[in-house]
């Protein structure tokens, strides 16, 4: 079985965290929830594996 | 108390000899600016052998709240010119971070995490200590003819390709030729814009309050960074302990802050009491509030003048990469400037000043734009994500990795750099081409029992073996000097022993291995086995000479 990775395993943390917030620019409250929304869905899909997802859903919480 | 701000010196003016002079003298190269990179430029110029004249518009160093973090890197150069050991026996060495969210400690992080290197990740000296000790060292080297209160004025280039400068003094103006010039003027650069050339970037709009504070404190030697302290609502706050008893303390403030009002004793102080207590005895020694900015030059090679330091480019001090990356731009010039006086190199190879300390400058505004951007988050998205990441990286290392607080100023590696021959043997560590070569604890003769310590200044060839009674390499081209590792027997001056095998690891080194490393530290070329005449084109190749060393290739030489 797979677990979550909590370790680093971004390539570039940085960059993509630049690139994250820069594609929220301009965005209002409504439409930036969306945007984050369908990220998880798109990565949560990516994923796959219940187990993980169920460990992600389960720290995000702050249930650990 | 002794030191500090209050006693700094002041330096005497001369009237220099060219006044009400008709003829115009010609130096091979004029510095302007006496800030910290223009006066590591003239100490490196002196170690290799080259007269400079420095002119400075003031007569004394650095004065308020500027730069007190400088890296290992620094750290190194100021070795190899002769001042490392008084401005780290000066300076607080610290390699640890430790960083808070609200009431909490998030974590903390070594930035040094392996022993085995003389210098540390930083020390916290004040800037204005830097100054004084580079120029008592400038002063002892003899080659620079250092002219205070001598401001630049005018600048134009004559048809033979150097610089006229108009310089003012008290007792009124004079010119003087220079072959070069080095525009270490600082952020304003009157030089930059006498000469008409932009400076643009990223304006970020919140301000800092910037306050040194002498008092007694156990804080650690330690970077503390808060994010939304309790006292401190909502903003962010970073401390550092510089010698002296003095204190560094940011506070970030709202971008409509008042900076005249905000640097008010009476504001001043009881944001200090809240942080420190109300009881804490302090004095102020200096309070600033600043914006931030990041700009850079699009080329910083003009014709015979090369912009230096904040002159070139400027960012936001979260990673502490002004000063720091300044001086290893005149690292980068120097052995350049050095080798087309000397005839050793063409004028060529000062083309690849840009080449090199453009990348370099981007890699320090990208770090310090990315920084201040997280400091400082500017919507709803922005807060709420870094509030995610500072609520897992309490447990969660990936998101420890996520946090920006200041990604600190590392050396940069020339990657794309024409100097550079590509490796054509298979490594698996140790610097690359371009790379800044690793220290290691070594066994030696006479001197400091670190590798750095016997690199640098001149071109080296750095030699591993097992068996110091190895038989000489052949091939090595005039020019270049030979240091050996051998992993056992006796040192000896060209020879160092890597005892504990910790160069070996850490250059990737096996029996035979050899390293081509520059004047400045950098790694130019490295070879498994090196094959007779490689090394003499690689060194052609450093030195700016591509051509001739293909013609020489060609000929099987
Ligand atoms: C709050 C703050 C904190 C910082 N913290 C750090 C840090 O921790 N680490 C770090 O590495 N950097 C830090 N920096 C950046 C650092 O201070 C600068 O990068 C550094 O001073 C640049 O040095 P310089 O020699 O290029 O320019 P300057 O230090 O600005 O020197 C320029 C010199 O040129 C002279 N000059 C100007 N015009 C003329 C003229 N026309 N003729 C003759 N002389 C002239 C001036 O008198 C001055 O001496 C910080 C900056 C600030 C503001």
């Amino acid at each position: 079985m797979t677990t979550l990775k909590t370790d680093l395993n971004l390539t570039d943390a940085d960059g993509f965290y630049e690139r994250l917030i820069e594609a929220h620019r301009g965005l209002d409250g409504p439409a930036s929830r969306r945007l984050n929304a369908k990220l998880v869905l798109l990565l949560a899909n990516h994923v796959g594996d219940a187990a993980v997802l169920d460990e992600a859903l389960r720290i995000a919480r702050g249930e650990r | 108390m002794a030191g500090g701000l209050a006693d700094r010196p002041r330096y005497a003016y001369a009237a220099p000899p060219e006044l009400g002079q008709d003829s115009v003298r010609r130096a091979p190269i004029v510095i302007v600016g006496a800030g910290p990179v223009g006066l590591c430029a003239a100490a490196e110029l002196a170690m290799l052998g080259h007269d400079t004249i420095l002119l400075d518009e003031d007569d004394t160093v650095s004065v308020g709240s500027r730069a007190i973090c400088w890296a290992k890197r620094t750290l190194e150069i100021f070795d190899r010119i002769g001042v490392g050991d008084r401005m780290v026996g000066k300076g607080v060495v610290w390699n640890r971070g430790r960083l808070f969210h609200r009431d909490r400690e998030v974590y903390n992080f070594d930035l040094l995490p392996e022993p085995g290197h003389q210098r540390p990740a930083f020390i916290n000296l004040q800037q204005y200590y830097v100054e004084e000790y580079l120029v008592d060292r400038v002063q002892e080297l003899g080659r620079t003819d250092i002219r205070w209160r001598n401001r630049v004025v005018g600048l134009d280039v004559l048809p033979d390709g150097g610089a006229r400068l108009t310089v003012e003094t008290p007792d009124g103006n004079y010119r003087l030729d220079a072959d070069y010039v080095l525009a270490a003027d600082g952020v304003r650069s009157p030089i930059r814009r006498m000469m008409g050339l932009d400076f643009k970037g990223k304006v970020f709009e919140d301000r800092f309050l910037i306050a040194d504070v002498i008092m007694k404190a156990d804080f650690p030697s330690e970077r503390w960074f808060w994010f939304e302290p309790p006292f401190h609502s909502g903003q962010s706050v970073l401390l550092h302990r510089q010698p002296d008893d003095v204190f560094r303390i940011d506070f970030q403030l709202d971008p409509s802050a008042d900076p005249e009002e905000e640097r008010k004793p009476e504001n001043v102080v009881p944001r200090l009491q809240q942080m420190l207590g109300p009881d804490k005895p302090f004095d102020l020694e200096w309070v600033s509030v600043y914006t931030f900015t990041c700009r850079r030059m699009e080329r910083f090679h003009h014709g015979p003048v090369f912009f230096v330091g904040d002159s070139a480019h400027v960012v936001s001090p979260f990673g502490a990469r002004g000063g720091n990356g300044g001086i290893q731009d005149v690292d980068a010039l120097c052995w350049r400037l050095a080798a087309v006086l000397n005839g050793t190199a063409p004028a060529a190879l000062l083309d690849s000043y840009d080449a090199e300390r453009i990348p370099a400058a981007d890699e320090n505004l990208l770090n310090s734009t990315r920084s201040t951007d997280f400091i400082t988050p500017k919507n709803e998205a922005s807060v709420a994500f870094r509030e995610a990441a500072l609520d897992l990286a309490a447990d969660l290392p990936f998101a420890r990795r996520v946090v920006n607080s200041g990604r600190l100023s590392l050396p940069h590696t020339y990657a794309a750099t024409p100097l550079s021959t590509p490796d054509g043997d298979a490594w698996s560590g140790g610097p690359r081409p371009g790379a800044p070569a690793p220290d290691a604890p070594v066994q030696v003769a006479e001197g400091e029992p670190w590798l750095l310590r016997r690199l640098g200044g001149r071109f080296t060839l750095l030699r591993f073996v097992d068996d110091p009674a190895a038989a000489a390499l052949g091939g090595v081209p005039d020019g270049v000097d030979v240091v050996t590792v051998a992993r056992s027997g006796r040192p000896d001056g060209a020879t160092v022993i890597d005892r504990d095998g910790t160069a070996f690891a850490r250059w990737d080194a096996a029996d035979g291995s050899a390293y081509l490393v520059r004047p400045d530290q950098h790694v130019a070329a490295r070879w498994r086995t090196p094959e007779p005449g490689a090394i003499a084109t690689a060194l052609a190749r450093a030195l700016g000479r591509p051509a001739a060393a293909e013609a020489r290739r060609a000929a099987g030489g």
